[in-house]
This record gives C-alpha cells, sequence and structure tokens, in this order.
C-alpha cells in the first residue's frame, strides 16, 4: 500500500472537515482495504468513520433511519428490518461471509466497487474505470460476471452488492453531508451507469459522506424476496439476484417493487418491469412476460448471454414464489 | 490508546498500513493467526474482536486500537485445549493445519450468533428469534473460512460435539 | 527440450524400456514385495487404528510454526516485481523509486542478481524435480506473463510491498503463442510422462469403432486448475556464517530442493539445509518454483536473512497448476457391452520449456479389457507460466472424460453402468499384460452400491423432482497407481526407552508422520509413544518426494531395511547367552520392546537387555531398500467406485451435490481416521473441479485473470455433503504393509460421477468442465 495518514471521526462534521482535500472514509474496509492492498486505490488520507452513527431509529414518519456506521449483521438482526423488510435481511445475509458482515457498514456497501478482474488487475489490464481513456480489456475478455443491461462502451462491469439491490426496490434514501451542508440523495440516483465516465460511480460530491439510509415506510415489503444465484453455495458474488415485493389483489398485481443484482452498473431497478406488471394477473406468464419487458434491452457479452435468461427466468420463480405465498 | 490481546496490551504500530494480521504476526508474533489470500477470500486470518469474528487482514491495526482482540492462541495451549480445538483433533477437523485457527476461532464466534438468533442464508423464516443448529445452518455460517485439505466433514462434526448442538442432517 | 535433450530422454525411455521387460518376466522371488510384509498378517496392532493426528494440538491451538512464521534475527522482507507480457524483453526497468523508497534495502534484477546456474529439470537426474529449465532473474527475457521482473527487499512486508509497485519496465513484445486453438492449429507434438512415450495402440481401434454394435464419440475439456493450498508459498532463509544456505520452508520434497538449491547456487550439497516440518498443503504445489531461488539470491546480496511470502496473486503468477485438456474418448461394444475399441486421445497444452504434459491416458491403460485400444496425448504448446503435477495429474481429469463416456455407453447399449464396467473388468494389465497385484474394484462397486442405494436410481433422467429440484445419482471408477520411487532410506536409533525413526519424508496433512508411527511401532513391537518420527528436513536419509502418493510405500519400504539391519544388529549384540541367539533376521519378529522368534513367542529378549548387556546406551542403523522393481513386475493400481447424488435446479440451473459416497480398494488402511479424511479431501477437490474450478487464462496476453480466492471457487462448506467413505480393506500382497497410497485417488473419478448424476437429473451431458449453472439453461 501506498502510506497514508490514518485519523479517527468522532462525529459527522468532524468526518468531512478531515475529508478535505482527498481523503477516504474508511468503514468496515472489507472493499477499500482490499483495493489499496492491490493498488487499484492510493488515497493519501484515511478518515475512519466506522464508529460513527450506529443506531436503527423508526422515524415518526414510520421510516427506518439507518446509521452508515450499522454493521451488515447487526443491520440483518434488527427485529423490525426482519419483519418489516425481510428482503434487506435476506439481501444482507446473501452476501459474503459472516466474517465480512460483521465488519462491513451500511455506509460502506453503498461504495462497494465492482468485482471486475481487469479493473483489479492494475499492472496487467486496461480499465478505463481505473484510468479513464485507457481501454477496457473485460469486454473482450472474461466477462461472465459481467453486466447485460446499461453498459456502455466503456466500461461493463457490474455493482457487487447484495444490499443495494434490496435498497434499490425499497426506494431507500441516502442522506449525506459534505462541506456545502447536509442533503438527501433518492437511492434510484445514487448510483450512476457508466456512459463514457465509468470512474464516476456515485452521486456523491467530493468529500460528501453518507451519514445514514433511511428506509421508507413500505407494507408489501413485509411480503418480500431476495433470491440469489451464484457459482457456488454461498461466499460467492452473485451472477443474477431479485429482491422483490408482490402485493396481489383479487388475482391481479396491486403493488410490486422488483430490483436485480448482477445485471448493470448499478444496482437495477426493474421499472419496466414493474410497469407491465401492475393490474396483470398474478401468473407465471406475466411475471415472464414483465421480465422480458425488463430485459428487452439486454446486451450480452461474450460469455454472459446466459444472464439473460437466468434472469428470466429467476424474476418468475421469485414473483410466482410470493404470489403463491398469499401476496 | 492500545488493543488488547489475548488479554494483554499491546501498543498499535506507527505505520497505519500495518493489518491486523500483520500486527499479531510480526509486531506480536502470534503466528497462530494465518494469512491465506490477505483479501478477504479465505478466512484464515479470522480472529475475534470485542466478540465478533472478524477478518484480520481487512481489519488495519490502528482501527482495533482500544478493541480487545481474541485469538488462537488466547482459546487454548497445546496441554490445555479449549473443548472446540480439542474436538477438532479428535474429528480430525484438519489435515495440514493451515486453515485450523481461522476454523476453530470462526466457529466459536460463528456459535454465539446462532444463539443470539442471527440469521443466516439458510434460515427458512428470518423473523423467527430461535434458530435450530441444523447441520446446514453450520455449514452456511462456517462459509466464511475455506479448508483445501477437504476437512469439512470433521470441522462440523467438532462443533456439533464441542458445544453439544444437536443437529438433522 | 533441446533435440540434445530430447535425443537422451528418448535414450533413457528406451532402456527404462528394456528393464521393464526384464524385470516383468523375471521370477517373482527377484522382486521387492515377493514375500509379503509380516506386518499384513498382523491385524492386532496399532497399524489400522482411528489414531488421531501426532501434530493435532499443536496445529489446532495455533502452536505449529510454518515457514513464513519463523522469525530470524536482522531479517529483512521481501517483495516481487511482475512481467506484465507473454513474451520479449525488458528494454528499460526503472529501479530508482523502489530504491529511494523508505525502508528499502535493495532491489534485485538480472542486472545485479547472483550469477545462477538454470535449474535441473524434472527426471534428468535422481534429484532433479524442476518442472522447467529456465534461467532465473538472469537476462533480460520474459518468457511468461506475470514472471518475476525484480525482488524488493526492505525492512518490513509494507515497505517492500509498496516499493514493489514502483518498479517500471518497459518491454519488446515478441508473438507469443497464448491462444490454445491457435497453437494447436499450427501443430502438436507426441506427449511421454515419466521418460514413457504418452502412446499405446494395440489393434485397429478406428476400424474396431466403425464395425462395432454400440458407438459413443465425444470430446470432453478440463481447464486449467490450481492447487490452491490455503498456505501461500513463502520461506525463510539465511546464509550462515560457515557459509551454509538454511531454507525454512513448506516444501514436499526437501532433500530434492536442497540438491537442486545447491545446483543452482554452485554449493556442496550438504551446505543446503532445507527443513520443512510443517506444510500448510501441497497437493503437487509445493515443489520448485523461482521464489526459493530468488529469496536466497537476495538473501545473498543483502547479507541478511529474507522472509518471501507470495500473496495470493504471486502465487499464481509463479506457481504452476494443472494444464487444459482437449480429450476424445470413443468407445465401441458389441451387443453385449464388451468393448471391442476403446479410444483416448487428445491435446493438453504446456509452455515449451514445460517438461510435465498432463498425461491423461495414464489412467486408462489399465481401466478396461477392450479388443482393440488406441491411446494418445498429443501436446500444443502455449506461453504461458509452466503447468505442474496437480493431485492426480492425469488420473483426475482423465477419468473424467472416460467414466464419462462409459456412462454414455451404458445409456446406448441399455445396461447398467455399473454393471457395463463389471463386463469389462480385465484379467491382466490390458496394456503391459502383466498380473494385477490386486484388483477388487468389482468387490469395491458391490458393496458401494448396496450402502449407497444404487438400485433407486432410474436409468432415466429427469424421474425424480422434488420441488424445484432434479435429482439425479451417478457413478464412475477412480484409479490410481501404486508408486514407489527409489530414493528411500531410513535411519532407525534404538534405545532402551524406545525407537527414533528418522526419514526425509514430509507431512502436508496426509498423516503421513502419525501412520508411520502407527507402523513403526508394530514393527519394532513399541508403543506408539515410545517412537518418535523426524521427517521434513533434508539433512536426514533418502529423497523421498511427497508426490505420486508414493509416501507411505517409500517409507515402509524404508523402515522394513532399517529395521531389518537393525535386527542383525541386535542378534550380533544379544550374543550367545540370549534366547535369541543363533537366530537369523527373518527367523525373529519384535514383541513387547524386544526380540523373539517367530515361531516360539517365549524365547524374547528385551531390547533394553540386549543393549544392557552390551553395554551400549543406543544403537544406530542407516538402510535403503531395494530398487522399486516390483511397479514393473506386477500391475499395481487402486481403485474406487463413486456414487454421487446431486441436485439441479429447474430454474436457475445451480447444482448440489447432495450425497456422495467413495467405496475404495487401496490396499490396507493404515489409520482409518486420517485416511478417511485423505479420501474425503480428494473427493471435495473432485467436486470442485467437477462444478467450479477453473484458472481463466486469458488467451489475448496469456494472463491470469482470476488470481485470487475470490474469483477461483473452491467449494465452501455449504457445498461440502457428508460424505461416506468405505474400504476394502484387502492387503496388497506386494506392498509393504499390504497397503498402497491413498493420497490422490480421492479427485479421480468423482469428476465424473458428479457429470454423470447431473445427466441422470436433468438429462444433458456437460463434456466440458466445470459444470457450472449456464451449462445447464
Amino acid at each position: 500500500m501506498t502510506p497514508f495518514t490514518y485519523a479517527r471521526a468522532d462525529a459527522p462534521d468532524a468526518a468531512v472537515r478531515l475529508g478535505e482535500g482527498g481523503a477516504r472514509f474508511l468503514g468496515g474496509g472489507t472493499n477499500l482495504i482490499d483495493l489499496m492492498r492491490e493498488r487499484v486505490e492510493a488515497p493519501g488520507a484515511l478518515v475512519d468513520v466506522s464508529g460513527l452513527s450506529q443506531a436503527i431509529e423508526e422515524t415518526a414518519e414510520g421510516s427506518l433511519l439507518i446509521g452508515a456506521g450499522v454493521r451488515n449483521t447487526a443491520l440483518a438482526e434488527h427485529g423490525l428490518v426482519r419483519t418489516r423488510y425481510p428482503l434487506v435481511t435476506r439481501a444482507i445475509v446473501a452476501g459474503a461471509s459472516a466474517q465480512i458482515r460483521n465488519m462491513a457498514t451500511v455506509g460502506g456497501n453503498l461504495m462497494q466497487r465492482t468485482r471486475c478482474t481487469y479493473f483489479y488487475d492494475v499492472e496487467g489490464s486496461r480499465c478505463n474505470k481505473r484510468s479513464p481513456g485507457e481501454g477496457c480489456d473485460a469486454r473482450g475478455g472474461f466477462n461472465r460476471i459481467h453486466a447485460i443491461l446499461g453498459a456502455s462502451e466503456a466500461c461493463v462491469a457490474t455493482h457487487p452488492s447484495d444490499l443495494c439491490v434490496a435498497l434499490a426496490a425499497l426506494d431507500a434514501v441516502v442522506h449525506v453531508e459534505g462541506a456545502g451542508g447536509a442533503r438527501t440523495i433518492p437511492f434510484g440516483n445514487f448510483h450512476l451507469l457508466p456512459g463514457e465516465t465509468p470512474d464516476r460511480e456515485t452521486a456523491l460530491e467530493p468529500g460528501e459522506l453518507i451519514k445514514a439510509v433511511e428506509l421508507p415506510p413500505l407494507p408489501i415489503a413485509a411480503h418480500s424476496r431476495y433470491r440469489k444465484v451464484r457459482d457456488r453455495a454461498s461466499y460467492a458474488f452473485a451472477l443474477i439476484s431479485v429482491a422483490a415485493a408482490l402485493r396481489v389483489e383479487g388475482g391481479k398485481v396491486a403493488e410490486v417493487r422488483l430490483a436485480l443484482g448482477g445485471v448493470a452498473h448499478r444496482p437495477w431497478r426493474a421499472h419496466a418491469a414493474e410497469a407491465a406488471l401492475v393490474g396483470a394477473p398474478a401468473s407465471e406468464a406475466s411475471f415472464l412476460a414483465a421480465a422480458d419487458a425488463e430485459l428487452v434491452g439486454a446486451v450480452p457479452l461474450r460469455d454472459n448471454a446466459f444472464k439473460i435468461e437466468l434472469a428470466r427466468r429467476t424474476i418468475a420463480a421469485v414473483l410466482s414464489d410470493l404470489s403463491e405465498a398469499g401476496a | 490508546m492500545a488493543l488488547i490481546v489475548n488479554g494483554i496490551e499491546a501498543p498499535p504500530p506507527a505505520d497505519p498500513r500495518v493489518s491486523l494480521l500483520d500486527f499479531l504476526r510480526e509486531h506480536l508474533h502470534l503466528t497462530g493467526t494465518k494469512v491465506g489470500c490477505n483479501q478477504g477470500a479465505c478466512g484464515a486470518c479470522t480472529v475475534i474482536v470485542d466478540g465478533r469474528r472478524v477478518l484480520s487482514c481487512l481489519t488495519l491495526a490502528v482501527q482495533a486500537d482500544g478493541a480487545s482482540v481474541t485469538t488462537i492462541e488466547g482459546l487454548g495451549t497445546p496441554t490445555a485445549l479449549h473443548p472446540l480445538q480439542a474436538a477438532f483433533v479428535e474429528h480430525d477437523g484438519l489435515q495440514c493445519g493451515y486453515c485450523t485457527p481461522g476454523q476453530i476461532c470462526s466457529a466459536v464466534a460463528m456459535v454465539e450468533e446462532l444463539r443470539r438468533g442471527v440469521p443466516s442464508n439458510v434460515t427458512a423464516d428470518v423473523a423467527a428469534q430461535a434458530i435450530a443448529a441444523t447441520r446446514e445452518e453450520l455449514r452456511e455460517r462456517m462459509s466464511g473460512n475455506l479448508c483445501r485439505c477437504g476437512a469439512h466433514n470433521g470441522i462440523i462434526a467438532a462443533i456439533e460435539d464441542a458445544f453439544g448442538l444437536e443437529t438433522a442432517a | 527440450m533441446s533435440i540434445i535433450k530430447g535425443a537422451k530422454a528418448r535414450a533413457q525411455g528406451l532402456a527404462m524400456g528394456a528393464l521393464a521387460k526384464a524385470v516383468a518376466l523375471a521370477p517373482d522371488s527377484w522382486i521387492p514385495g515377493s514375500t509379503p510384509d509380516p506386518l499384513i498378517r498382523r491385524r492386532s496392532g496399532h497399524t489400522g487404528k482411528p489414531m488421531s493426528r501426532l501434530d493435532g494440538p499443536l496445529k489446532v491451538a495455533g502452536q505449529a510454526r510454518f515457514a513464513a512464521e519463523i522469525a530470524l534475527p536482522g531479517m529483512a522482507y521481501a517483495a516481487l516485481a511482475h512481467a506484465t507480457i507473454a513474451k520479449g524483453r525488458i528494454t528499460a526497468l526503472d529501479t530508482a523509486a523502489a530504491e529511494a523508497a523508505p525502508g528499502v534495502v535493495l532491489v534485485m534484477t538480472y542486472r545485479n542478481a547472483p550469477r545462477l546456474q538454470r535449474p535441473p529439470v524434472f527426471m534428468s537426474s535422481a534429484k532433479a524435480a524442476w518442472g522447467d529449465d529456465l534461467p532465473i532473474l538472469q537476462d533480460d527475457q520474459v518468457r511468461w506473463n506475470g514472471q518475476p521482473i525484480a525482488v524488493v527487499v526492505a525492512e518490513t512486508q509494507e515497505q517492500a510491498d509498496h516499493a514493489a509497485s514502483l518498479v517500471t519496465a518497459i518491454y519488446a513484445e515478441e508473438p507469443a503463442a497464448t491462444a490454445f486453438a491457435e497453437a494447436k492449429s499450427k501443430g502438436s507434438s507426441p506427449g511421454s510422462f515419466m521418460m514413457q512415450p504418452l502412446h499405446n495402440e494395440s489393434g485397429d481401434a478406428e476400424k474396431a469403432l466403425a464395425a462395432a454394435h454400440f458407438r459413443v464419440d465425444a470430446t470432453y475439456t478440463t481447464p486449467r486448475h490450481n492447487h490452491n493450498a490455503i498456505e501461500l508459498h513463502g520461506l525463510t532463509c539465511a546464509w550462515e556464517a560457515d557459509g551454509t544456505l538454511r531454507i525454512h520452508d513448506a516444501s514436499q520434497m526437501v532433500a530434492h530442493e536442497a540438491w537442486t538449491l545447491a545446483r543452482i547456487f554452485g554449493l556442496a550439497e550438504e551446505k543446503v539445509v532445507v527443513t520443512s516440518p510443517f506444510v500448510g498443503g501441497g497437493f503437487g504445489g509445493k515443489g520448485l518454483w523461482q521464489h526459493q531461488v530468488l529469496a536466497a539470491a537476495a538473501a545473498k546480496l543483502a547479507e541478511r536473512p529474507v522472509r518471501l511470502l507470495l500473496p495470493r496473486e504471486g502465487v499464481y503468477r509463479l506457481v504452476g497448476g494443472r494444464a487444459q485438456t482437449e480429450q476424445r474418448v470413443a468407445l465401441g461394444a458389441d451387443a453385449n457391452g464388451r468393448l471391442t475399441a476403446l479410444i483416448h486421445t487428445g491435446f493438453t497444452a504446456k509452455p515449451p520449456a514445460s517438461a510435465m504434459p498432463e498425461p491423461f491416458i495414464v489412467p486408462t491403460r489399465s481401466a478396461y479389457a477392450a479388443g482393440a485400444m488406441l491411446l494418445d496425448v498429443q501436446v500444443v504448446e502455449v506461453d504461458g507460466l509452466s503447468n505442474t503435477f496437480m493431485r492426480a495429474p492425469g488420473e483426475a481429469v482423465g477419468t473424467f472424460a472416460v467414466e464419462c463416456a462409459i456412462d454414455e455407453l451404458a445409456e446406448v447399449a441399455g445396461i447398467d453402468p455399473i454393471e457395463l464396467r463389471i463386463r469389462n473388468e480385465p484379467d491382466k494389465d490390458p496394456v503391459s499384460g502383466l498380473p494385477f497385484s490386486g484388483r477388487n474394484l468389482v468387490e469395491a462397486y458391490r458393496l458401494g452400491a448396496e450402502r449407497f442405494g444404487w438400485d433407486r436410481r432410474s436409468p432415466a433422467p429427469r424421474s425424480r423432482r422434488e420441488g424445484e429440484w432434479w435429482v439425479g445419482m451417478g457413478c464412475a471408477t477412480g484409479t490410481y497407481p501404486y508408486y514407489r520411487m527409489p530414493g528411500g532410506a531410513a535411519r532407525i536409533t534404538l534405545t532402551a526407552e524406545g525407537a527414533t525413526v528418522d526419514i526425509a519424508a514430509h507431512e502436508m496433512g496426509m498423516g503421513t508422520a502419525t501412520a508411520a508411527t502407527q507402523v513403526a511401532a508394530d514393527r519394532l513391537g513399541l508403543d506408539p509413544a515410545a517412537i518418535t518420527f523426524n521427517y521434513g528436513d533434508s539433512t536426514l536419509p533418502g529423497t523421498v518426494m511427497a508426490g505420486g502418493s508414493q509416501q507411505t510405500a517409500s517409507i515402509g519400504a524404508s523402515v522394513v531395511a532399517a529395521h531389518r539391519a537393525l535386527v542383525a544388529e541386535l542378534v550380533k549384540l544379544a550374543g550367545n547367552d540370549s534366547p535369541i541367539a543363533g537366530a537369523k533376521p527373518d527367523e525373529l519378529s519384535c514383541r513387547d520392546a524386544g526380540l523373539c522368534r517367530a515361531d516360539n513367542e517365549a524365547a524374547y529378549e528385551s531390547y533394553a537387555s540386549i543393549l544392557a548387556r552390551a553395554n551400549r546406551p543406543s544403537i544406530t542403523v542407516e538402510a535403503t531398500p531395494s530398487m522399486p522393481f516390483e511397479m514393473m513386475h506386477w500391475s499395481m493400481h487402486s481403485h474406487s467406485a463413486m456414487f454421487a447424488e446431486v441436485r439441479v435446479n429447474a430454474v436457475t440451473g445451480e447444482i448440489r451435490v447432495s450425497r456422495f459416497l467413495g467405496s475404495f480398494d487401496c490396499g490396507r488402511i493404515l489409520n482409518s481416521k486420517t485416511a478417511a479424511s485423505q479420501f474425503r479431501g480428494g473427493i471435495i477437490m473432485g467436486l470442485g473441479l467437477a462444478l467450479m474450478e477453473e484458472t481463466q487464462f486469458d488467451a489475448r496476453t496469456g494472463r491470469i485473470m482470476n488470481p485470487s480466492l475470490a474469483e477461483y471457487h473452491l467449494p465452501v462448506h455449504l457445498d461440502v455433503p457428508d460424505i461416506e467413505v468405505i474400504w476394502t480393506d484387502i492387503p496388497d500382497p506386494h506392498t509393504p504393509m499390504g497397503a498402497r497410497g491413498i493420497g490422490e485417488i480421492g479427485i479421480t473419478g468423482t469428476g465424473a460421477a458428479v457429470a454423470n448424476a447431473v445427466y441422470n437429473a436433468v438429462g444433458k451431458r456437460v463434456r466440458d468442465l466445470p459444470i457450472t449453472l449456464d451449462k445447464l439453461l
């Protein structure tokens, strides 16, 4: 690792102050320390914010406000999360290992970077995300785990988080604070598509700190699923994942939330599928049609065409499961 | 400030780059904690920090300043083994022995998580407060600890035995 | 390999071939193993018992110090910089920034490295074990993508790692052959293994195939694999005041390593001492690679002890694994399912300098009685890191192809796959014509099928569905030869209290030391607690590689020889007043810490008594066993019947192995606890081979793109079901203790058993490993 300074922040405003001048905020370190050791990142200063805001509180409006420093395990095992937003618990426990979940913070989870192996190969591969304009070796190389939706000529990487897929489905709100003050960012706007600037991954301004993530009240979330498909039974990143919540009335879809993981540069909220579903019969045919509506624009690469069919089937299976379980 | 390692205070390293793993191994010569990947992918470096199992390779030693760290050396010694250590020997939950300290530290903390009711990816009802210790639960919860020799069956048997877990396959 | 070396190898091969013929025809009584080891008869001793591994308490307490955990005074830390092109020349190498970085002691490149001899390639001499003969940091040539180009030595690991990242190189690239298909289209050459051509032919197999009543003909492909022992490759080394190079290493060949490093550094052999008491997994990977030489050279240059622990990526860049293969298996059978043609041919990739083509036809030679046979391995040269042996080289991937093909033939012929195999059991070795020393595969199948519930399998695919999951069963034969390499030797020191056995063998988790202690206890008539087994030190007797599952045989034969010498010595010391006076060694046996007449146990004297009377505190003997001619006189192979039950998700194609059973015929089992672990360990690595393992080699650049345990998937706990292992326990009459090696057989047949079960579940043949879910959608 390149030498750096380390400081612990005891309050958000102190963290923002310490973070001025290009420091990186350090949460659980499960991704950032790895990236620094692999030389993908070389910050001159780390500000440890893992001790900040570890509370999970219910607001007057019925939201759940989750401090950015809350560890993944703590979020997954929280009673209100388990009953009101089981897909959040499910998404967390589907990710990484227990040790990593004990370390990783909610804020850090949003900041995870792609697992593209060309991105990681600082010495030997070209990557526009690491070195803008350099070129992308993934496009013509091993890209089984890469994007089928929303990719660009510059970048075909995927976002690796499980939790973020659930948050995308729930319309979470990200609370941030920077030198210019505090603001909120709707989750759907937080992660960016790669476009011409795949090095820019989030809507955060330089120096802005994630303080909390808010889960708005959403009754149908109590009836929700997260299903992850991967190459071994545990401790592997998603090939495809599906987060969904569903309410059926009189045999028709009354309300639905659907998001996909492992398919794009950001957690993918399936708006097209949702639009196709509302009012449609709660049947496998509808579910497959909705999946098709979402995947119509999917573009396969050399190794990942299977993801389109896999996503289609998994979406339909999750929705069928929710429907049969009495949505 | 200091780290408290197996009950003994140790001042943090001057170089913040030093991982908790290298701090234990190179500075304190506690080499029972193993390095298998240094990238959070194998679990060999698992230690218990303030009661939680974590990866010492992805923890900076300075981050653990003020925390209480338990390593394999803090659980037992060859002549006074922790019950789980003894069960690993009895059930042959090891071959080369390299992933073993991580497996053991992980399992000790895992059982606490299970008793606390932390759900896992194979838990049928995540809303349930109590979770049955099925063999599948143990396997899922230990999946962050790789073993290349293939001692998996013995490891699970040792955990069941040492903690008196009645599991169903 | 050069033309001259090729000619030399061929000449040696011919000489070996001539010797093999002579040994094959020699009378049994001339051959080691013709008289069964007396321990085979003894069933009441320690041998075979489930003794817990002796180093267990140390390992579970974290007190076993591995190679990179030895701290030497004044030690510095090393880190490597690697080339990023497949082939070419370094035109500029800038080390100034690295040299100026904090804490840096030195930067070593080809410009300032000590002049070193090229490594002696495997089989070029008795102790030569290097996989290639490429020079090590001696010139500006780049020969593979990932080759070390600089070694940075610094006061701390953090400083060394950072400084290594500051080394920059500019290259003049040369065209490299990095794509297998393209290289194959340009031609291939015949492969050879252990100096024998990888080619066997009898009859006209193609003609017999064309005329066969039933036929299958398919291509199977297997990718590159890496050993991925959890312990990283690393060593701590120092040049001592007397010029001795001391290496604390993780090695499965300490004697080979000491000899080889002495050659490379131009030292007398005894001036290199390699110790390796604990090895955190080997599987063929903990041999000789450049890091050992680089660390020793850096220590020499720095005049300080040096620790070099490769990061996981560094292991992938420096330590080769199993090569990829493309195998054709074509089987022809008559109306009764008897094989009339067996064709197993294909290609494997290796770089030009590698001496180790993947010998995938080896298991097929002794597998089936077939009317006509054609076996052939062609080598395709691909520029990259040298490949090497990995657990069951040849057998692991060769059995995948053949045992899947047998399953396909069984379906075509409408015969149960076990019955088909039994119908084609050979009564002697089909290729060599030698008699089998012990072959009880049919018994293993009988035991395994009954225990596994094979009769519950429906031969028709897609017959069993549980919820979202299709369930299927499959079986396959595993096999691995008995090996005993030349070079064994053992020293026994006997005192009134017990015995010490010294042999330069290895313990990498196989339970070697524990089993050897049990056997030595029985052989010497001592309690296991009275035996000290020393190993993992190049100064001990013997050149015993932990490879080819041969350690047990080599140790066994060496201890037999040393024991014989010991008994002879004791008889001499006992003199005329002893109850054993005048007996020949063969007429004596050991019991209760003493010697007795084999035909009269009452005629006994204790070791303590003999030593005391002779006024000797101890006696020491050392002996070497005879050459392993038994391998040329009998066809010696272990076998297994492997049974898998898998579940395939109908929605996602995800595969889970829900049950597995291995039924083994491996001679006598020496420790039922550690042996079961060895079998399971091999099977679990086989599950990885079947379902998830692949080293991704970028055909554009020759660069490994998943040098990480996060992207190279090993099975995790949840991938591993309860694995049942059973064995025939029928001793091999011609091996020490009646045992055959068990370290590698578990991985053989496993891939095919899983693939056949997948077919039974969903009706899809996947002939391209690993069987990932996308291949089932």
